[in-house]
């Protein structure tokens, strides 16, 4: 990336500053790709260097916001990963369906795509009625969206082809209506459907689950701060619960891979206890 | 331009986009089992079936691995960038993924991959940059080069879509500019060598 020079003493002293300033730890973050994402934060804002993005950390109001948005990748999508959402379809609801009630957590939601992905499917296994999908994710400006369930409309095509890839059926525009260039999703998903923050690094368990989703975050982790963070999941689930990664992502080397078992082949789902 | 001595190749880099093909499975049917680690990264449609990993895989010495999270970087391992990731290489023993944004519609991006590459191994890493329709690997190209890599750009005359290696000539990224059908034998006498070679002039 062009753009101005940071060097790694730079990206030192602005992560000491967001963990001694504002309780932000990106210390066990993996470095290549923190240090591209201040590089394009810099670049983006159009900084003429380090000092300055320091300084507006600093003195503007609203530039933690900023910075701690750009660091954590926001990116995602409905159905990304059409094949893992059809394993759940097909092996894993029909397991949840036999509990009373079903608690799912989306650990690092971003902007709720895949907690509302997950929503359709349920509703779709008949068991949306007794769920409750917590989602939560570090960064509290894309938390607000999962209140609104507003998409861009422009994405619908997409989404609606990864919809029908992973198994879905029915026609992927009956769940939206579209306003200008918005997709908004019906209210009954968002009525089951608790949305808040939570810092994987620092805050702790909050409640236990039948299935954790955690896709795509551990990557930015490095392996000691991935343990802790599989660890507090194992804490966070049933007996017989099940943890979903990122399709890349895996838990063969972590502490806790003995609590559990590879519940699909091809899929990056593992069975606790069994 | 930085200075040409002699030096230990750690490290190759290959990026490709449209009509690449054919060249990356040379260069990876050619290369030999010499300690290098080979890094590819190639655009392509999302292949759960990895694909391409063992089309490699059955014309290669080495072995092929679609790189997962934070995977350990060895010798003779060619290691393909997973589609819909960017990688990175994280430290000289680690990869990292990273799901951000595309790069000239790309993930993974070949800049991105060249650049983490570039500030890890320096001068000890081989750029190669071929066939596509995409401005994505020039500018990573020339990072390779600043750092005192030593980039190869396949001559844009002999590629399927010049478009790409002619971006990076452009930018001044090449060392040296090469026919497609010549890049794989010429890798393997600089890695014998283990020295940059001067092919005009
Ligand atoms: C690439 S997105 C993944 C979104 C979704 N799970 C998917 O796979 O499409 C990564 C998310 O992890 C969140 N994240 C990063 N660090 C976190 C932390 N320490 N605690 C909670 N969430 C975090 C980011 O804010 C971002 O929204």
């Amino acid at each position: 990336m062009e753009g101005p020079i940071l060097t790694d003493e730079n990206l030192t002293l602005l992560l000491d500053e967001l963990y001694q300033s504002y309780g932000y730890d990106f210390t066990s973050y993996a470095r290549a790709s923190l240090k591209r994402r201040v590089s394009r934060l810099m670049m983006l804002e159009k900084l003429n260097g380090f000092s300055e993005l320091f300084y507006r950390l600093r003195h503007e109001d609203d530039y933690l916001k900023k910075v701690v948005g750009e660091l954590t990748v926001n990116v995602t999508e409905m159905f990304r990963d059409p094949t893992f959402f059809r394993a759940l379809r097909e092996s894993v609801l029909p397991i949840l369906a036999t509990h009373p009630f079903v608690r799912i957590w989306h650990a690092g939601c971003a902007s709720g795509e895949e907690v509302y992905s997950m929503a359709i499917l349920l509703e779709e296994a008949g068991i949306l009625e007794k769920s409750l999908l917590y989602a939560t994710d570090l960064n509290p400006a894309v938390i607000e969206n999962i209140q609104k369930g507003i998409f861009p409309l422009s994405q619908m095509r997409q989404y609606s082809e990864n919809y029908i890839a992973s198994g879905g059926k029915k026609d992927f525009s009956s769940y939206y209506t579209a306003k200008y260039e918005y997709a908004k999703f019906d209210g009954r998903f968002k009525k089951k459907m608790i949305a808040a923050t939570h810092n994987l690094v620092s805050d702790r368990s909050f409640n236990e689950f039948q299935l954790i989703l955690c896709r795509n975050v551990l990557i930015y982790f490095d392996k000691d701060l991935q343990d802790r963070v599989l660890t507090l999941f194992n804490d966070s689930l049933e007996k017989l619960g099940f943890l979903a990664l990122g399709s890349k992502e895996n838990l063969r080397y972590s502490s806790v891979a003995k609590s559990f078992s590879q519940f699909s082949i091809k899929e990056k789902i593992w069975r606790k206890g069994i | 331009m930085a200075q040409r001595h002699l030096r230990k190749f750690k490290a190759i880099v290959v990026g490709g986009s449209a009509g690449s093909l054919e060249i990356v499975l040379k260069i990876a049917e050619a290369l030999p089992l010499a300690g290098i680690v080979c890094i590819l990264v190639v655009h392509r449609r999302n292949d759960p079936d990895s694909a391409l990993a063992h089309l490699i895989a059955a014309k290669s010495k080495l072995k092929v691995r679609e790189v997962e999270d934070k995977e350990t970087i060895a010798g003779d391992v060619i290691y393909l960038a997973p589609p819909d990731y960017h990688l990175l290489v994280e430290t000289d023993v680690n990869f990292a993924l990273d799901a951000s944004e595309k790069v000239h519609f790309s993930r993974p991006s070949i800049d991105v991959c060249f650049e983490s590459a570039a500030a890890i191994y320096g001068d000890a890493l081989i750029g190669v940059l071929l066939s596509g329709a995409n401005a994505d690997g020039a500018a990573g190209l020339k990072m390779i080069r600043d750092a005192g890599g030593f980039c190869i750009v396949q001559n844009p005359a002999t590629a399927e879509v010049p478009y790409m290696p002619q971006q990076a000539i452009n930018q001044d990224a090449a060392d040296e500019v090469v026919d497609g059908g010549e890049i794989h034998k010429f890798i393997v006498e600089m890695l014998q060598r283990n020295t940059p070679i001067r092919k005009q002039n």
